[in-house]
């Protein structure tokens, strides 16, 4: 055990260092390389502080933040997934000049906030740091420049906070239930004051309250309304990073919620099984019908969201190592399908599915990255998104979800058709007259690196699974030193 | 799970499956296509010659798995990287590395665009079709399967002739829906089990209901890639649209997919309800058969002939399994091979005609033979083969499967009419076949002006050549097969019989 807890805090406080430098370069002009700059080596700053501390374990503030495996882990994703957004977001074509600069401001706050919130063990701080990742993507989303016939992006932003703060409030009354019934916010306190009356149905009414604020962010139906519309209106840029990086922190934080439920608890699970259900017929029929690459990507985030709630419906550990195995390797799929996006792009417009024609000849390796990140997400090995899907049927499986599973399995099936659309546009057909795309270093990097990512974890995921398997299995104990009146299991 | 043998710690069969992923990072980097081929085809058929090391090191007195290998793969799941092949997975296998070579052959000019990730797809075609005969593991197996659709498409979709996107996707999708059943079966399975291992799953006492719906879930998995029946709709389109390659692959090899996921998993995993859908399988395979010829007859696009012929031949080679005894297994996989032989040639065959014509229609192809003799030559003996003319392998293949039918029909007798059914499939063979051959080698009296076209060059002999070869060498002297077979097809009968012999044989009809 680590003496000195401030080390263990390294990354988040390498984040707000960051987070204030960049504050700083924004205060002058035209600085937006500058912003940039420090934001890149914020991450890669972060990234090392992450390795640095992973193996510590640390309580601070009086119990109510707690850094173990699972958060140190998260937050290494977190800041893997940040420098990743950084490549992507290059020159940001469609932010408004002026105010270019405090985009990088903003990421990097929301990207605090994440690492912020998988530490949170006690419901306060967590939802100060739910809302510190979430409020500057608020702002994100706005920022999308104006221009001729492109307005959508203010109704978008306030979808978005209209939506957000509704969640929010849903989320708040749960856990006004859940403190009201266990007389504690900590929620290693909770866990076992909570479960002699675990079948009562106020506190499976409070804890279906509170996941709603969580589902909102995962965009889980009937939570999801914002998510087309969002992914439409903001910047491609921004719909990369609201599409990827705060899910992984909404399943982080649902984990430590739902493992509150005992494992036999089949209320929690059914309800969970109804919505994986309904979000992947959703998500996947309608994404049949999209025209806009980005309002697919929305609508298959919303299935993808129902498969990543299979693995939640298990309760128990292996489910939430599936679940949360998913939603990272989610990251890199739907990041290499936005790297296409800013790049088909030239000038920050929406890009439609027949925008990508010809890819294969405009640029080989955007077209790779493609067809690995779609192919990805439609759950074909060796890439990740297979391993993912077995992984979370093989838990769903195990506790006799049979129906869920062949369910999931339908809607991969439907799935595939329009994943297969993209690919039609971008290798099958001619190009015409649009142009070959000419990819900067950063891309390239961005490319292979996800490219690499994806495969990797798709065919060696030992390590991986084994790392999140052991840190979420001691997630809601009592600190490590108090580790033997840990009887609630 | 296998004793130990003196190939024990060799690596051979992971060499096979992934040298050629390291090819193609290699051809990655070439930038000549003239190159590009030959480096793809150098390493085809290097590979080719150092997978005949497979057949003179395997041990056709065991039923084991030989070449084992094993390593951990993602323990947190049980899955694990595990390989090895029998005698049925041993013949795919070289059938599959023969075959590559012969495919770059094929596409030397044939392919003029986008060489490189041709030569690419082509090469992780080759692992993942070699891994899947070889996996020992269901989730390798899966994972190679599936592996397989990517390039597959691309081939079709970006190499494919005018309904190319139609038939790529169709064939994408069709195959995905199949497999998806499967990966549900597979879990299922292993929950039963406690490993993915395939050999752990087979002989075991899984309770009837439970048997039933993994037969179907692998049925329809199967089915669809063999293609059966009623499921055979993606084949035709895909194959027309397919370059030559393409089409040499999905008939050689893809096709083989689906019986041999018969052979290695319903038949040992699922004996009791083998037993049960026997029936209804037979007469699928007899309206495959029927239903093949006919369409074919019909055709007068030459690659959907022969595309349909599949249909026919393959109902061949499901009948031959579910007879469910040794002669119908072992004529059953002899119908594979002849079927990737014979087939694949055929489809060069008529890459060769689409190359100098243009076209692939029968009428337009009309006396093509006056003008080139070799030609004529090979498409004959090819076209012979495939009709299964005594003395050429398709022959071996088809009258073992009759006996094993006519076997049957005399320990049961209900299917006598499915047999006597059969009997017609094998004339229309013949009669499509030789339509086809009368036309392209004679024509009519009123033949196109064929004056300007060349006869087959130098390349083109060698790609056929070998198929030659193999045609009359099994057709002559099968022996060597069948020995290889042998103690494997009977392991695998062991395995089917295994179940319903002890206690559930009683209630079938």
């Amino acid at each position: 055990m680590p003496s000195c807890p401030e080390i263990a805090f390294l990354p988040e406080l390498v984040l707000l260092l960051g987070a204030l430098v960049v504050f700083v370069i924004t205060l002058g002009e035209g600085r937006v390389q500058q912003a940039r700059t420090a934001a890149l080596l914020t991450s890669v700053g972060a990234i090392i502080a992450c390795v640095v501390c992973l193996g510590q374990e640390a309580t601070l503030f009086s119990g109510a933040y707690r850094v173990d495996q699972f958060s140190q882990v998260l937050k290494l994703v977190f800041a893997c997934g940040f420098a990743l957004i950084l490549l992507l977001s290059g020159n940001l074509q469609d932010i408004r000049e002026d105010i270019k600069p405090e985009y990088f401001l903003f990421l990097t706050l929301s990207v605090s906030g994440l690492a912020m919130l998988v530490s949170c063990v006690d419901i306060i701080t967590l939802v100060i740091a739910l809302e510190v990742s979430a409020f500057p993507l608020y702002f994100l989303v706005a920022m999308r420049r104006e221009r001729e016939g492109q307005k959508s992006q203010m109704e978008s932003a306030i979808k978005y906070i209209m939506f957000g703060v509704a969640a929010n409030g849903v989320m708040f009354f749960g856990m006004s239930y859940l403190f009201g019934l266990t007389g504690t916010t900590s929620l290693t306190e909770i866990l076992p004051r909570l479960q002699p009356m675990i079948h009562s149905p106020l506190a499976i009414t409070g804890l279906a309250l509170t996941f709603c604020g969580l589902y909102y962010k995962l965009a889980v139906f009937p939570f999801h309304f914002w998510t087309p519309d969002v992914y439409q209106g903001a910047s491609n840029e921004t719909a990369g990073l609201v599409a990827s990086l705060p899910k992984i922190g909404a399943v982080a934080v649902l984990v430590r919620f739902v493992s509150l439920a005992s494992p036999d608890n089949h209320t929690v699970a059914i309800m969970l099984a109804f919505l994986a259900v309904a979000s992947m017929f959703y998500g996947n029929l309608i994404a049949l019908m999209q025209k806009d690459f980005k309002r697919l990507l929305g609508f298959s985030g919303i299935a993808h969201a129902g498969y990543a709630l299979i693995g939640f419906v298990a309760l128990d550990q292996f489910g939430y190592t599936a679940a949360l195995y998913y939603i990272i390797g989610y990251l890199l799929m739907v990041l290499a399908c936005f790297v296409v996006i800013c790049k088909v792009s030239t000038d920050g417009t929406n890009v439609a599915i027949e925008d990508l024609a010809g890819l294969h000849k405009r640029s080989p390796l955007l077209a790779v990255t493609l067809i690995v990140g779609v192919f990805a997400l439609a759950g074909i090995p060796p890439f990740v998104g297979f391993m993912g899907k077995l992984t979370l049927l093989s838990a769903a499986l195990s506790k006799g979800y049979l129906f869920l599973v062949v369910t999931a399995v339908i809607n991969a099936a439907i799935a595939v058709y329009y994943y297969l659309c993209v690919v039609r546009e971008a290798c099958f057909r001619d190009p015409g007259d649009r142009p070959p795309i000419r990819l900067d270093w950063a891309t390239r990097a961005l490319c292979v690196l996800l490219i690499a990512g994806i495969l990797g974890l798709g065919i060696a995921p030992a390590r991986v699974l084994n790392t999140l398997s052991s840190s979420v299995a001691n997630l809601n104990a009592p600190a490590s030193a108090a580790a033997v009146a840990n009887t609630a299991r | 799970m296998t004793a130990p043998s003196p190939n024990e710690s060799s690596h051979l069969l992971s060499v096979l499956i992934f040298s050629p992923l390291a090819a193609a990072a290699v051809a990655a980097l070439i930038r000549s296509e003239r190159l590009l081929r030959l480096w793809t085809l150098a390493f085809t058929t290097a590979i080719a010659l150092f997978s005949l090391q497979l057949w003179s090191r395997f041990d056709p007195k065991t039923a084991d798995f030989q070449f084992p290998e094993f390593s951990r793969w993602v323990p947190a799941l049980g899955t694990n990287y595990a390989v090895g092949i029998d005698g049925i997975s041993l013949l795919l296998v070289l059938l599959t590395t023969l075959i590559m070579p012969l495919c770059v052959l094929a596409s030397w000019r044939y392919i003029q665009t986008r060489v490189k990730e041709f030569m690419i797809c082509l090469l992780i075609m080759e692992t993942a079709m070699v891994g899947v005969f070889c996996a020992m593991d269901f989730i390798l197996f899966f994972v190679f399967w599936e592996a397989m659709l990517i390039p597959m498409a691309l081939l079709i979709g970006v190499w494919g002739g005018p309904r190319k996107i139609y038939a790529a996707l169709k064939f994408f999708i069709y195959t995905m829906f199949g497999s998806m059943l499967l990966l549900v079966a597979i879990i299922a399975l292993r929950l039963q089990v406690g490993s993915f291992s395939i050999p752990d799953m087979m002989g075991r006492n899984y309770s009837p209901t439970f048997q039933i719906w993994v037969f179907l879930a692998f049925f329809i998995s199967f089915a669809i890639k063999v293609p059966m029946f009623p499921f055979h709709t993606w084949l035709p389109a895909a194959h027309v649209e397919a370059p030559t390659a393409g089409s040499v692959l999905l008939a050689s090899i893809l096709l083989k997919m689906g019986t041999y996921g018969f052979l290695r998993f319903s038949l040992p995993i699922t004996p009791y309800a083998t037993a049960y859908f026997t029936p209804y399988v037979l007469w699928l395979s007899v309206a495959a058969i029927l239903y093949g010829g006919l369409t074919a007859l019909a055709q007068t696009d030459l690659k959907k002939l022969v595309a349909y012929s599949s249909v026919a031949h393959m109902g061949f080679a499901t009948l031959g399994i579910f007879a469910l005894n040794e002669l119908g297994i072992q004529g059953a996989v002899l119908v594979m091979v002849n079927h990737g032989v014979t087939t694949g040639a055929l489809f060069i065959i008529v890459g060769i005609i689409y190359e100098r014509l243009h076209t692939r229609d029968l009428s337009e192809a009309a006396g093509i033979g006056r003008t080139m003799p070799i030609f004529a030559l090979f498409a004959g003996v090819f076209a012979l083969s495939s009709l299964a003319f005594p003395g050429t392998n398709s022959f071996i293949g088809e009258f073992m499967v009759m006996s094993g039918g006519f076997l049957l029909a005399k320990t049961n007798p209900t299917f006598i009419g499915m047999m006597i059914c059969v009997v017609p499939g094998v004339v229309l063979a013949a009669a499509y076949m030789l339509r086809m051959l009368q036309k392209v080698a004679y024509g009519g009296t009123r033949n196109p002006d064929h004056s300007q076209v060349h006869d087959l060059g130098l390349r083109e002999i060698l790609t056929l050549a070998p198929l030659l070869v193999l045609v009359f060498w099994i057709g002559l002297h099968p022996e060597p097969l069948t020995r290889v077979l042998d103690a494997s097809v009977k392991h695998l009968l062991d395995q089917a019989h295994q179940v319903h012999s002890k206690t559930t044989y009683a209630i079938l009809p």
